[in-house]
């Protein structure tokens, strides 16, 4: 069940679902664009609420993106430490101050500006999660490719991506009878057998795999071009929305936050916001 | 993008299945290292497949598309590595006209230069591009970022040096020589 996120869309019938696929698309590479960039605290937790409550508003259930979230968690924990293992005074050097809360061993002591940089580094981990799951599980796939058309990418790549999400579930079913087929015949994959074992067992359904994958692709583009696909200049597409008013105010919005978030970095003349200072 | 046409129906086809491909091999058979967020990654020799085979525009954005898609279903796209992994696919790409795979001309001599060529680009796409882009754009520690890079880079190189070659002589294999027809007399 978890292994079906990316197509996880499901008519929902709220604010977020009528929303085009464009205004969705735009909004997510700006924002996860200016969170990646942006170093100022405030600016990331204000982000960071308003990408929960659309969340909150997309109405998608916890329990259906709970197995992903438990793992996002674990990564992030696992990141974090490892900044704090390989940079302890890192925090240190980014705002020129130190503050130290516990004096440990050697350069391995615990001071708030350690903290404070891997508190923004935690909300760059996990502000783009909610908006990132809103986006996949209320955007039909179709529509998706429709808009990457709008915003200005070739129709020829944009049915590409469409494509690919298409076929995403036939190759996870392909792949699943190719192994349950190997696994039948005595090849383990699963962890409990030994590492040389799993990766010789792992080439043995990889090559069926590609190599059915590769004939498809003459199969599709035969019949592609039997339909005369990319003849012309224009292609239009049975999925497209209208841009409606709400996605035009989504767009303002949008746009607003990246203002105030390229805005913050003249007031913190950089990308740090330095309460130490 | 040759000809005015743009890229041409297989080339489209072959971004379309390739990503789909890549996204089911990174996101369902990651082998771990240890290194956080740093896996031996089966997609890699299929890559290296699909760039001598379609060339560099569907290699970068197979790789490029198919990493989006694994980062977006985690919820976390991290974009210095997705771009990477674009350039990584287009390097692969440029193997084409010299591999010309199609025409099942693949010598020892060619399969050896092609293992030097991925290792060189593992080094310059996950040494040197990848980590570059977290310091200056995530601010992570520098020390951190280049021990992922450098487990990135042994991982890659080994799957693309063992499953990619494996993949490439394989494929080799079903297509004919051109020129291999000969009349009798």
């Amino acid at each position: 069940m978890n292994n079906n996120v990316l197509i996880g869309y499901k008519q929902r019938d709220n604010f977020v679902d009528r929303l085009t696929g464009t205004t969705k698309l735009i909004g997510l590479i700006a924002l996860s664009v200016i969170g990646m960039v942006s170093f100022d605290t405030r600016f990331l937790l204000v982000l960071t609420i308003c990408s929960l409550a659309l969340f909150r508003l997309s109405g998608i259930k916890f329990r259906e993106v709970s197995f992903i979230l438990s793992f996002i968690t674990a990564f992030s924990v696992l990141n974090l430490i490892a900044v704090y293992v390989f940079g302890p005074q890192y925090g240190v050097h980014l705002y020129g101050t130190e503050h130290v809360i516990w004096q440990g061993v050697g350069p391995y002591n615990l001071t708030w500006e350690q903290l404070f940089y891997e508190f923004n580094l935690f909300l760059k981990y996990i502000f783009t999660v909610p908006l990132a799951l809103v986006f996949l599980m209320t955007t039909n796939p179709s529509e998706f490719s429709s808009s990457l058309n709008r915003i200005g990418i070739s129709y020829r790549i944009s049915y590409a991506v469409s494509l690919a999400l298409r076929y995403i579930p036939d190759v996870q079913n392909d792949y699943r009878q190719i192994s349950k087929a190997q696994q039948a015949r005595g090849n383990e994959i699963s962890r409990k057998g030994k590492l040389t074992h799993r990766v010789k067992a792992a080439a043995q359904i990889l090559l069926p795999l590609i190599f059915t994958s590769l004939d498809r692709i003459e199969t599709i583009s035969q019949a592609m071009e039997l339909r005369r696909f990319g003849k012309l200049k224009k292609r239009s597409w049975y999925a497209e929305k209208p841009m409606k008013r709400n996605d035009f105010l989504a767009l303002l919005v949008i746009a607003l936050v990246v203002l105030v978030g390229i805005y913050l970095f003249r007031v913190n003349a950089g990308r740090f916001y330095d309460p130490f200072r | 993008m040759n000809k005015k046409q743009g890229i041409s129906v297989r080339t489209v086809v072959a971004i379309g299945i390739g990503t789909a491909i890549f996204f089911v091999l990174m996101r369902y058979i990651p082998i771990p290292t240890g290194v956080p967020d740093t896996n031996i990654n089966l997609a890699y020799g299929f890559l290296a497949l699909m760039g001598a085979i379609f060339g560099p525009i569907a290699g970068g954005l197979i790789a490029f598309l198919g990493h989006m898609f694994n980062d977006l279903t985690w919820g976390e796209p991290w974009w210095t590595w997705i771009v990477a992994d674009g350039i990584y696919g287009i390097l692969f790409g440029l193997t084409r006209k010299y591999l010309n795979i199609e025409n099942g001309d693949l010598t020892k001599r060619k399969l050896v230069l092609f293992n030097v060529y991925q290792v060189l680009i593992a080094i310059l796409v996950w040494g040197i591009i990848a980590p570059t882009g977290d310091v200056l754009v995530y601010s992570e520690p520098a020390s951190k970022v280049y021990l992922q890079g450098i487990t990135s880079v042994i991982c890659n190189a080994l799957s693309v040096g063992i499953l990619g070659t494996i993949l490439l002589v394989a494929y080799a294999r079903t297509r004919s020589k051109k020129g291999g027809l000969k009349k009798e007399s």
